[in-house]
């Protein structure tokens, strides 16, 4: 948490020397805490105030980043318990696990179908993070294999997983050069595994499931000269995890309580039940998890997350909006429909792609709602009547068609008599509510 | 190094709402259900045990729904043509709660009956126990034909009458009030709505232990951010003190989750949405979770694997040892 001018001044030497170009000690605390001049001006300052200061600089929840060749995971700095506070700035890296004593080939087909992995959702192409590759055997030798075999297909970010110091070191070895996370330092080894993040430059994991010892571990580790620091509180269902999280993050922001101002890692993939993955995943999205390892890959699970970790991550101040205006769906020709709907992103890329996918020629023509959705932007009074003729007017569609017609949403059916008064030449037509029973209406209605 | 674990203490807290009537208490209901009663943010159990759990509803319908997907009306089989055999099915996978949509229309295309809406609603409360909460189809003048009449014949039953908007509430609210049941008011995804309407409702003098209140959400992918956000901060007014959002929160992810495309459709869908069932059921069943996590007390499904999947996490969710 930032000190105030008076907590700076109070570390300063207090001689008034004005080696630091200002008249007082005061005036010169006052522009640190304003941020506008560096400690490295006061040449004075002893060691112990300096790093007082340099902590107090730091985040609540210390930014990790995790690169590889280009890639990067960026966790941690998040600054509130609830999006709607402010926003989350990192979200969490999605990580694939594979254990080093699966069949090699069963490995490379994992490892090649997550990596290429890419989905579309609102005009974004969206992709996993990296993987996780644990010691499952005990044996250094397979461990070191497998690390190597994940990085001869995937150049993204790695974690590696063993407790033993001497299977992590040969793991280390096998990419020698990178710096993954590794995971993890307990009570037992963290002295060993110190080492290792020093000597390799690495983020480690701490792992306990009491936050006392947990905490400790930190302290010792940072004195020790590992900075990048990233917490399991071993929590690995979904009661005891919510709490648990909730609990560190409350700590780091309120109490600004630096042991625990780490980002979180999380490991749905060790659930019990394995249709209870995703949930874990889910709740480790919304509720302040960092780095999530995952077991399965699947389609079918990872697109979800994928689209819950945008949503979760959207700037709640700034709703994700489209431009305004007319756009051309399949080459659209004066005979063809005008389908009107909001500049909210997720309704604009629903309606023109279902049309786009069916195939179907049409202008689309997007009113300005300020950045809301239908239903939510006709409540608020910013999808009405006059709105839509305006956006009529201002993008002259009504030179682009020979048949004036016009194609509601179903949610707004109420406004189709004032449209005619606005739009007393245009044909008004009410559409279906959702934008999937598009395709149909349009060939079927119109 | 000991940690002290900063506690949350809060002034206000949620209304608690019991739904359905046991013969005793005047209705036919095998046994009741009740919500809310919260004095903490949801399953932060280490501040103060929460007074109820969360509760899983069923949606079932009038008769054969025209726009549910293939993969719904496949489960539930021959009982989409039967709302009593459907409430037996719900009942039998699990749900706490059943919720009767009636439809605009019947299988003939004229609007749905009052006589047609009772013998459906009588239907269902003849083949299962279960509280039940009717839905209405959504335009003012017949929703209210159909529930006053409804509401008349399950006089006492503590049925939950819905919905009550800012545009049509008044009729819903007075025939609650005279005929013993309770009713859900929904607002679009914003706070003062929500709590606009709540003044609205509890003018006409029905008791705070008659209301729920649906803050509406987004599936996931279209808008679920929103809806939960909103929960989020009508929670945390409740405990703050702020009477008008102190309504146990009911939310309908099954109807948003199986608009979705991705839930509702399998074909002409990227090969990157995966398998069709799984993801339709991941779909209704993350939307579910992250809503009861900000703070739902009743959540409406529609698949009976996306019920046994949240009624597994919300059990994980009220089961924490006492160390945490
Ligand atoms: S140089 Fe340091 S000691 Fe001298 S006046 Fe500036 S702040 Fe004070």
């Amino acid at each position: 948490m930032a000190l105030t001018g008076i907590q700076i001044y109070k570390l300063l030497p207090k001689t008034n020397c004005k080696d630091c170009g200002l008249p007082t000690c005061l005036a010169f605390a006052m522009k640190l805490a304003a941020k506008q001049m560096e400690l490295s001006a006061c040449p004075h300052v002893n060691s112990d105030a300096k790093s007082q200061l340099a902590d107090a600089a730091e985040p609540p929840v210390r930014l990790v980043t995790l690169k590889a060749d280009g890639h990067e995971v960026k966790s941690g700095n998040e600054t509130v318990l609830f999006r709607h506070e402010k926003t989350f700035f990192n979200k969490p890296g999605l990580f694939i696990r594979v254990q080093d004593d699966e069949a090699a080939d069963g490995i490379r087909a994992k490892v090649s179908a997550a990596d290429t992995y890419t989905v579309r959702y609102v005009g974004m192409d969206l992709t996993l993070d990296g993987f996780a590759v644990q010691s499952a055997s005990s044996d250094p030798a397979r461990f070191a294999d497998a690390v190597s075999a994940v990085r001869a297909i995937s150049k993204r970010p790695l974690i590696l997983i063993a407790r033993d110091p001497a299977i992590m070191a040969t793991g280390l070895r096998a990419i020698d050069g990178e710096s993954p996370l590794i995971y993890c330092a307990d009570a037992g080894n963290w002295q060993a595994m110190a080492d290792l993040a020093k000597q390799h430059r690495t983020a480690l994991a701490v792992c306990s499931d009491k936050l006392d010892e947990l905490a400790d571990l930190t302290g010792k580790l940072k004195t020790k000269g590992v900075a990048d620091l990233v917490l399991d509180p071993a929590t690995r269902r979904l009661g005891t995890s919510l709490i648990r999280q909730t609990q560190i993050r409350r700590l780091a922001l309120k109490k600004d309580f630096r042991p625990l101002g780490y980002p979180i890692i999380a490991f749905p993939c060790d659930a019990s039940d394995p249709t209870q993955e995703s949930v874990l995943a889910a709740q480790a999205i919304a509720k302040y998890a960092g780095f999530i390892v995952l077991n399965h890959f699947a389609p079918e699970m990872i697109y979800p997350l994928l689209v819950l970790r945008e949503n979760i991550f959207t700037d709640p101040q700034k709703p994700i909006q489209v431009q305004p205006g007319l756009y051309e769906i399949n080459d659209p020709k004066p005979g063809d429909p005008v389908l009107v709907t909001t500049n909210f992103s997720i309704t604009y890329f629903s309606v023109a792609n279902e049309v786009e996918g069916a195939g179907l020629p049409a202008w689309l023509l997007i009113v300005d709602a300020e950045g809301m959705s239908v239903l939510t932007a006709w409540a608020a009074g910013k999808f009405d009547a006059e709105r839509i003729a305006k956006a009529v007017k201002e993008t002259g569609v009504a030179r682009k068609v020979a048949r004036k017609r016009i194609v509601l949403p179903g949610h707004v059916a109420v406004l189709s008599g004032e449209l005619e008064e606005e739009l007393p030449d245009w044909e008004i037509r009410v559409g279906p509510r959702e934008a999937v029973d598009l395709p149909v209406f349009m060939k079927q209605a119109l | 190094m000991p940690v002290e674990i900063p506690k949350d203490t809060w002034s206000g807290s949620v209304c608690t709402v019991t739904l359905g009537a046991t013969t005793a208490a005047g209705g036919t209901r095998s046994h009741t259900v009740t919500v809310g009663g919260h004095k903490t943010l949801p399953f932060m159990h280490f501040e103060q045990p929460m007074a109820h759990r969360p509760v899983i509803a069923l949606e079932i319908r009038d008769r054969r729904p025209d726009d549910w997907s293939p993969l719904l009306l496949e489960v539930w089989g021959n009982a989409v043509d039967d709302p009593a055999s459907w409430a037996n099915a719900g009942e039998k996978a699990g749900a706490d709660l059943l919720v009767l949509s009636l439809s605009l229309t019947g299988a003939d295309g004229h609007p749905t009956t009052p006589e047609a809406a009772v013998a459906a609603v009588k239907a269902v409360l003849k083949a299962s126990g279960l509280p039940l909460l009717v839905f209405a189809p959504g335009q003012a003048d017949l929703d209210n034909q159909l529930l006053v009449p409804v509401a008349e014949a399950t006089k006492g039953e503590r049925l939950v009458l819905g919905i009550c908007e800012d545009k049509n509430y008044r009729t819903i609210v007075a025939t609650a009030m005279a005929n013993g049941h309770l009713i859900s008011t929904r607002t679009p995804m914003d706070v003062n709505l929500a709590k606009q309407l709540n003044i609205l409702v509890r003018d006409m003098g029905i008791p705070a232990d008659r209301i729920l209140m649906d803050p509406t959400t987004g599936a996931l992918g279209y808008g679920i951010e929103y809806g939960y956000s909103v929960m989020e901060r009508l929670r945390l007014a409740a405990l703050q003190g702020d009477g008008n959002t102190q309504s146990p929160m009911i939310v309908t992810p099954g109807a948003e989750a199986w608009k979705a495309k991705e839930a509702k459709v399998g074909q002409d869908v990227p090969a990157a949405w995966g398998d069709w069932r799984e993801r339709a059921i991941t779909w209704e069943t993350l939307t579910a979770v992250a809503l009861i996590e900000s703070g739902a007390d009743i959540v409406v499904l529609r698949h009976p694997e996306s019920l046994r999947r949240v009624r597994v996490a919300s059990d994980d969710l009220m089961a924490v040892p006492e160390t945490i």
